[in-house]
């Protein structure tokens, strides 16, 4: 065997090459059957990414379906709440040109909305209950409803089917609680804060005099 | 003496310190009115505990703690409650917040106090209760509850106590004067803090740009075990993770406490509040600020009761609103400026600056980084601000986080030296918020997912329940029919078995019609008809009689029943008639008239055949008409539903009814259209 083999290279590269592939084949089989990913896991990264208030703005019933239709290939640029940072991020995470929002499917708002019941006006009709994505709308029928602000995402699907129109979307209004920094306009020279204000120089100068 | 540690970066900018230190603290005094923030600390905002129109004394509780991480609200001087309601405060923002005014009356009346002579017998976690119960929030400048920070897990063994009275910003030495004095005081409240933490060591770290400061604390702490430790002076020295480097030569790591190597730092201010609060039993109500700066003419140290407005503070000291630029809280370093001078002094108000516009000029605007890296040599934190600086500007917040951009203080070391005037610490600061906003929106996002995937699993459950009970009944259904054919018959299928009954029945009749030579059986059953009709009819009338003797409502009813009664007699009888006449002629014609289906099938084709006979345009046509009208009872019926407000699905089905029979229509009229054509 050896011998044959020694004369023959070309049948012993053969063979070794034969051997390799079986061998992993094999273990590519094997590894394709134990690590099996269920579902498809990019799918749930773009789901991450996209803000969930399952508005339906881009065409789809939900966040997750339109995550599986990116998955497919289909444009990022249809969610208004996720906004240019949802796009940035999809783009980075899909590899992708970065595009602008499609104006066909709304205008992102950076001010969070929340849904607000007129309770007086409300006819206890639950209309505003069934199509709430994400229940939180409190009620029963021909009991007044309310939205649990906390849990609303502010996507507007309970406005439409109201019958008496006394759902209003609110925006949030800057206070003292969410109030933050905001970064410094370049343009402007109204800085608020102080350590640029000291001219080193001068002040030490007066210290010194 | 004690080896002290450096720590990286720091600058030195003018101290300006001396021009409030030429006096001693003085009694601002008792305002008119007195202004007091719900929250003056980090945590959650005090509840009021008085209502306007509400007498309180000096030391009254007005605002109590909600949750852990709160502290309580007392009154600072006897009065009236004013109003609890939203008032402008210090805060960069300009925003109102919630407040509780107080009219003094002048009297001063204090609540009954209640101290301790010897805290030592008393339970740990009653020392803490009574120093969270007086308000005491951190009065270095952040108001971290005093007590939380004490509060620490049994599990971690602190080594280290410092009593921080580095005072490092420019221009503030209200803990400069307090030390200098009430150096007992302090020295007091941090043998309470001593009692209470249990250290190796307590130390008072003082920088030595304050030498009598050093010397009237060595004077107290005398013989208590506490160590005086001086250190040079460099900014921002006075940096909680920076102090316990210079002291310990340790560092706080990334993300994590003091407490997590061995160390708890308290400020001087809250050292002298806790010994104010424990021994003396009263709560925080006024404090030390430094009031200072080019437009003030006599810039000194008061003890000003909380909650007093700024501007009355400021005119005590000779205020010069011409020469100032603008009114600052805190230092010139990590300071804001204040909306208004009205603003009420709070727990964390160490300084009030009032600069001239040639002491803190207008910063120049921003130029381009020339990437000189001073910034990053000033850095205490050893951060790279420059780099930090690119990446809030492009919005990268994970890079920001990767180079550790929460470790930052917030000191502006890096903005003072930037040679190009840019506002560093504005960029960071408004990124931490940005990225903290971020967090919350990913967390909420998180949550209505999850909200989401729990109502869909429970519509598609709900769903399934349904299809599931409909199985169930229909199974129901079937037993039962396979339980009637099985006492019957051997047949399976209900259906073929009703058709069987119906065969049955009817060969049953015709045979009888034929034995019988005619429509006998028929005949016999108009006959019992008519007599019990008649039967029915003459009680009918009998009742409508006495009815109609007694005035009863009923009358009408029963007219009508006798109508109809009597119809259905003339009916019977009619058909009785018929039926005697008919029996005459053959059988055969007598008994396909009787069967009803038979007739139907037989209308139905006399139908087609005219059909047939119709020209294929006016079959179209015919068609067209019936379709219309069907729509048009179709969208009537939508009609009503919509106004009745039914269900959402049934008014889909009716408008998908709608579309559906809109297009045959259509169709109908095409087809017309070819035919005419035709």
């Amino acid at each position: 065997m050896v011998e044959l083999l020694a004369q023959y290279p070309l049948v012993a590269a053969l063979i070794a090459l034969v051997g390799l592939a079986a061998v992993f084949g094999a273990l590519l089989g094997f590894a394709a059957i134990r690590f099996r990913t269920e579902g498809n896991p990019i799918v749930e990264q773009i789901n991450d990414i996209l803000p969930q208030t399952q508005c339906g703005q881009c065409g789809h019933p939900g966040c997750k379906p339109y995550a599986e239709a990116i998955a497919g290939g289909e444009a990022i640029n249809k969610c208004p709440p996720g906004g240019e940072a949802g796009i940035q991020a999809l783009a980075d995470l899909l590899d992708l040109e970065v595009i602008p929002l499609d104006d066909e499917h709304g205008e992102e708002d950076p001010r969070p909305a929340v849904a607000f019941i007129r309770e007086d006006e409300c006819i206890g009709c639950t209309k505003c209950i069934q199509a709430c994505p994400v229940d939180a709308i409190l009620g029963a029928a021909k009991q007044m409803h309310t939205v649990i602000a906390s849990e609303c995402t502010g996507c507007d699907l309970c406005v439409e089917p109201c019958p008496v129109d006394c759902i209003d979307m609110l925006r949030e209004e800057e206070s003292l609680q969410n109030w933050h920094w905001h970064l410094p306009d370049p343009v402007s020279r109204n800085v608020d804060i102080i350590a640029t204000d000291a001219a080193p120089e001068a002040t030490s100068r007066d210290r010194a005099a | 003496m004690r080896k002290v540690f450096d720590f990286h970066g720091g600058i030195h900018p003018p101290e300006n310190k001396q021009q409030s230190l030429q006096t001693p603290i003085v009694k601002a005094g008792i305002p008119p009115l007195l202004v007091l923030p719900l929250s003056q600390h980090i945590g959650a905002p005090a509840v009021p505990a008085v209502a306007p129109g509400d007498r309180v004394l000096k030391g009254q509780l007005i605002g109590e703690a909600r949750g852990f991480v709160s502290v309580p609200l007392h009154a600072p001087t006897s009065g009236t409650i004013e109003a609890v309601e939203e008032r402008q405060i210090a805060h960069p923002s300009g925003h109102r917040a919630p407040c509780i005014v107080i009219r003094s009356d002048g009297l001063d009346e204090w609540i009954e106090c209640r101290g301790i002579e010897d805290y030592t017998t008393l339970d740990k976690s009653d020392l803490l209760q009574r120093i969270r119960n007086a308000g005491i929030a951190g009065m270095g400048g952040a108001g971290f509850p005093s007590a939380v920070k004490l509060a620490v897990q049994p599990e971690k063994k602190i080594s280290t106590l410092i009593i921080n009275g580095t005072e490092c910003e420019p221009y503030i030495t209200a803990d400069d004067a307090l030390m200098r004095e009430r150096a007992e005081q302090i020295v007091s409240g941090a043998m309470i803090l001593r009692h209470l933490v249990e250290p190796e060591e307590t130390l008072l770290g003082v920088e030595d740009n304050k030498p009598e400061a050093i010397a009237t604390l060595l004077t107290a702490a005398q013989g208590t075990g506490l160590e005086v430790v001086s250190f040079p002076t460099k900014y921002p020295s006075g940096g909680e993770k920076q102090l316990i480097e210079i002291l310990t030569g340790k560092q706080v790591p990334s993300g994590g406490l003091p407490a997590d190597i061995g160390v708890v730092c308290q400020n001087m201010g809250s050292a002298a509040a806790i010994h104010d609060a424990v021994v003396l039993g009263r709560p925080l109500i006024s404090r030390i600020t430094t009031v200072t700066g080019d437009a003030i003419d006599q810039p000194q140290n008061f003890e000003v009761l909380l909650g007093t407005s700024m501007a009355y503070l400021l005119e005590k000291a000779g205020y010069r609103a011409e020469r100032n630029n603008r009114l600052v809280m805190g230092g010139p370093m990590m300071g804001f400026t204040v909306p208004s001078p009205d603003v009420p002094v709070v727990k964390t108000t160490n300084c009030i600056l009032a600069p001239s516009e040639r002491e803190l000029p207008t910063p120049p605007p921003a130029q381009a980084c020339i990437r000189c890296g001073m910034c990053a040599e000033v850095c205490p934190a050893s951060l790279l601000p420059q780099q930090m600086f690119w990446f809030a500007q492009g919005k990268e917040f994970d890079k920001l986080e990767q180079h550790n951009l929460f470790d930052c203080i917030e000191c502006g070391a890096c903005s003072y030296a930037c040679p190009s005037n840019i506002p560093l610490v504005q960029y960071y600061r408004a990124s931490k918020a940005e990225i903290l906003q971020l967090r919350r929106d990913h967390e909420k996002s998180e949550h209505s997912r999850l909200r989401f995937e729990a109502r869909q699993e429970r519509l598609e459950r709900e769903e399934r329940e349904k299809a599931e009970k409909r199985a169930a009944r229909k199974k129901a259904a079937e037993a039962k029919a396979k339980q009637g054919t099985a006492n019957g018959e051997a047949e399976e299928d209900p259906i073929q078995a009703a058709i069987e009954r119906a065969k049955a029945k009817k060969a049953a009749q015709q045979s009888a019609a034929d034995a019988q030579g005619g429509s006998e059986g028929e005949r016999e059953k108009l006959e019992k008809a008519v007599v019990s009709t008649r039967k029915r009819l003459d009680t009918a009338i009998a009742k409508l009689e006495q009815a109609q003797a007694e005035g009863s409502d009923l009358v009408e009813a029963l007219q009508t029943g006798v109508d109809k009664t009597r119809l259905k007699l003339e009916t019977a009888e009619t058909a009785l008639a018929a039926l005697q006449n008919s029996s005459d002629s053959t059988t055969a014609e007598s008994t396909s008239s009787t069967d009803a289906a038979q007739l139907a099938i037989e209308k139905a084709m006399a139908a087609r055949a005219a059909e047939a006979d119709l020209s294929p345009a006016e079959k179209a046509r015919a068609d067209l008409e019936k379709l219309e009208q069907r729509l048009e009872k179709s969208r009537a019926k939508l009609a009503q539903s919509r106004d009745a407000g039914d269900e959402e699905k049934i008014i889909e089905a009716l408008e998908a009814t709608v579309e559906r029979l809109a297009g045959k229509v259509e169709q109908a009229r095409q087809q017309l259209q070819q035919a005419e054509s035709a």
